[in-house]
């Protein structure tokens, strides 16, 4: 098992920077998943990791020994890809066990490991079968057989589940859980999707245009978002944010902003917010005239375990709000309020960084003897 | 029972291809007939109207010829040697083009220049190079102190075969590099990425992924290149006329219909090119079926 770092690494193709300086250290038997919108260099930064792409400045380390110039082949790393790459005109007993018949072992030895992976995988029924005979979810045990035969001491994973349908993507992601509970092995996980990143990750990574905009456990990112960007990419539906205009005097600050909003907020260091934002799940609907701010209900949406309203605040400006239950007897088109607890509340300065803040005294007082 | 829409859509299909079958008709069709029929003859080509039937007497005829025997030798050599060497040939450039090599673009298109010449160009190009007293390989060969005196490569007779090979290797290998490049490019990137990571050598990711998946076009490749060869007419006949060392079964058909007059003999040896052509082809075809099916092994 090893650690992986990334030093000060860039990568541009062509004149087009794809990284730019990005610093990483990944803990041996962490599972790091890197997040982020299409086209951040997320698998990228995979690829460059694996070796399959050549660092433009920097270095990869594993193990404590600086990788940068040695082949993938050597940097005893695994890699699943998102089309499973397999060989399509090898048994799938074959697939597994390629990458071992270069090594030396005998027939037999070789057998052996494929039928040993192949029965944690629940894939040994199939193993004289050809890639085309199976199904998706099939072909992706396979391609994580190929990586697991080899143990390596980190296993890259570039969108595995992407291809599979909602309920295998379930069941696989379960499946790569209880792997990297049992080997303990360095896992590096790219993908797309939220749920994944926060449902495996030890730690996550949210990248966005080349750089590295926060790494922290989900909680961390989900509860204390360094910015914007990642305020707004962690989370589903996404926050609400809205622009607003703030006078400080000292600490104490004042926002205003469309829907009737104003805010006292005591701020516990330097800036000025110019955005605030608030999770849909956060929000509560008030009867109108109450509620920190008013706007008008657009539409409601029945998903069963949950209904979200969306509130139209300004002719720009459409908030969506999670509820539990459903809301019975207020009609869309009415005017309501939205409500929401102080600590809930996430302010960003004009270059997008969160501001940390605390309630105003009198507030805070009233929300503590509302609570008690 | 078919509905009466299958039935209209069978209908306008047989429509559609009704024009193609028409030309097929008339410029295959019709020909084939015609020399068909010929071959059962004992008509001259200045007054093939005045002939009468004669059974299979001219295959007889031609099959006890040891001069078509000989044509028959000199294409199957041909055929073999050539294509053999224009598949590996063309395999391994078209690897090596495949590869990032810089100004391969340029390196692609100077490829071709030997596929884009008129073969009679190309051949009078070679014959003169190859001239015994002025051509430039001789004047090297002698030059460079490797013989005393030049070759005779294409008067002497048991060299000429040889010198028809090469010609064609020259000319028709960047249609290998072609055909074969375009099925290398079609082929996932991801999986030799994988095969990388994997740690698997060169060689065995050329023996055991690239040539595996790469099998189909170069089965297609051959089997355009073996049809070809064996119809080789143009290169032999420009280099050599009816020069018996390097008769192909074209050339022999061809002189027998025209130098000889002979109509009837001279079809009975051309319908002899086209059932062997043919056997051929569907053997090849064939082959190549059984291996789509996917019953190869490893």
């Amino acid at each position: 098992m090893a650690s992986v770092a990334l030093r000060s690494v860039s990568k541009s193709f062509g004149h087009v920077p794809v990284i730019t300086d990005v610093n990483l250290e990944i803990a041996d038997g962490e599972l790091v998943v890197f997040v982020g919108p299409s086209g951040c260099g997320k698998s990228t930064l995979l690829r460059l990791i694996a070796g399959l792409v050549p660092v433009g400045a920097g270095d990869v380390v594993i193990d404590g020994e600086v990788v940068t110039d040695i082949p993938a082949s050597k940097r005893g790393i695994a890699f699943v890809f998102q089309s499973y790459a397999l060989y399509p005109h090898m048994t799938i007993a074959r697939n597994i066990g390629f990458a071992l018949e270069t090594l030396g072992l005998s027939r037999q030895q070789i057998d052996a490991k494929v039928t040993e992976v192949a029965a944690t995988l629940k894939i040994d029924h199939l193993l004289s079968r050809r890639p085309r005979e199976l199904s998706g979810g099939q072909r992706q045990r396979v391609a994580i057989g190929r990586a697991l035969v080899r143990q390596p001491e980190v296993f890259l994973f570039d969108e595995p589940l992407s291809n599979l349908d909602s309920d295998l993507r379930m069941e696989m992601r379960m499946e790569i859980a209880k792997l990297h509970a049992s080997l303990a092995a360095t896992m590096i996980y790219v993908t797309h999707d939220q749920v994944e990143a926060m449902t495996l990750a030890d730690r996550i990574v949210v990248l966005n245009k080349g750089r590295i905009e926060q790494i922290g456990t989900p909680q961390q990112l989900y509860h204390a978002p360094q910015n914007r960007f990642v305020a707004g990419f962690i989370g589903s539906p996404r926050m609400n944010f809205m622009a607003v205009s703030a006078n400080a005097s000292g600490a104490d600050c004042s926002v205003q902003g469309p829907g009737n909003l104003s805010l006292d907020v005591t701020l516990s260091g330097p800036g000025l917010p110019t955005e605030i934002g608030i999770r849909p799940e956060a929000l509560s609907i008030a009867i109108q005239g109450q509620g920190k701010v008013t706007g008008t209900l657009e539409r409601l949406e029945d998903l069963g375990h949950e209904h979200l309203a969306y509130v139209r605040i300004a002719p720009d400006i459409a908030w969506s709000v999670r509820l539990p239950n459903a809301l019975g007897k207020v009609a869309t088109g009415t005017s309501v309020g939205l409500d929401w607890r102080f600590e809930d509340l996430f302010l960003f300065d004009r270059d997008g960084h969160r501001l940390d803040h605390s309630m105003s005294h009198e507030r805070s007082a009233a929300a503590n003897e509302v609570r008690a | 029972m078919k509905t009466r829409l299958e039935r209209r859509e069978h209908l306008s299909g047989l429509l559609f291809v009704a024009p193609l079958i028409a030309v097929l008709v008339l410029v295959a069709g019709w020909p084939l007939a015609r020399t068909l029929y010929f071959s059962l003859t004992d008509a001259y080509l200045d007054d093939s109207a005045n002939h009468v039937l004669v059974g299979f007497g001219n295959f007889v005829e031609v099959a006890s010829d040891p001069v078509w025997w000989r044509a028959v030798r000199n294409t199957a050599i041909f055929t073999t040697i050539s294509v053999a060497i224009e598949t590996v040939l063309g395999l391994a450039i078209a690897l090596l083009v495949h590869g990032a090599i810089p100004g391969r673009g340029l390196v692609r298109a100077a490829i071709l220049v030997p596929w884009a010449m008129p073969v009679v160009v190309s051949t009078k190009i070679w014959e003169w190079m190859l001239n015994d007293q002025f051509g430039v390989v001789n004047r090297a060969i002698v030059g460079l102190g490797l013989a005393d005196h030049g070759v005779a490569w294409v008067a002497n007779g048991s060299l000429l075969l040889g010198v028809v090979i090469f010609i064609d290797v020259w000319m028709t290998t960047p249609f290998m590099v072609l055909l074969i490049l375009a099925g290398l490019q079609i082929l996932p990137e991801e999986i030799f990425e994988a095969a990388e990571v994997d740690g698997i050598p060169w060689w065995k990711r050329l023996w055991s992924i690239t040539l595996p998946l790469l099998a189909p076009t170069i089965g297609v490749a051959v089997l355009f290149r073996v049809l070809d060869a064996l119809r080789m007419f143009d290169l032999a006949y420009v280099l050599a006329g009816a020069n018996v060392n390097a008769m192909t079964m074209s050339i022999y058909a061809r002189d027998r219909l025209i130098n000889n007059q002979e109509l009837g003999v001279g079809s009975a040896a051309s319908t002899m090119v086209f059932l062997l052509i043919a056997f051929v082809a569907i053997f090849i075809v064939g082959a190549l079926r059984l291996d789509r099916s996917g019953a190869a092994e490893r």
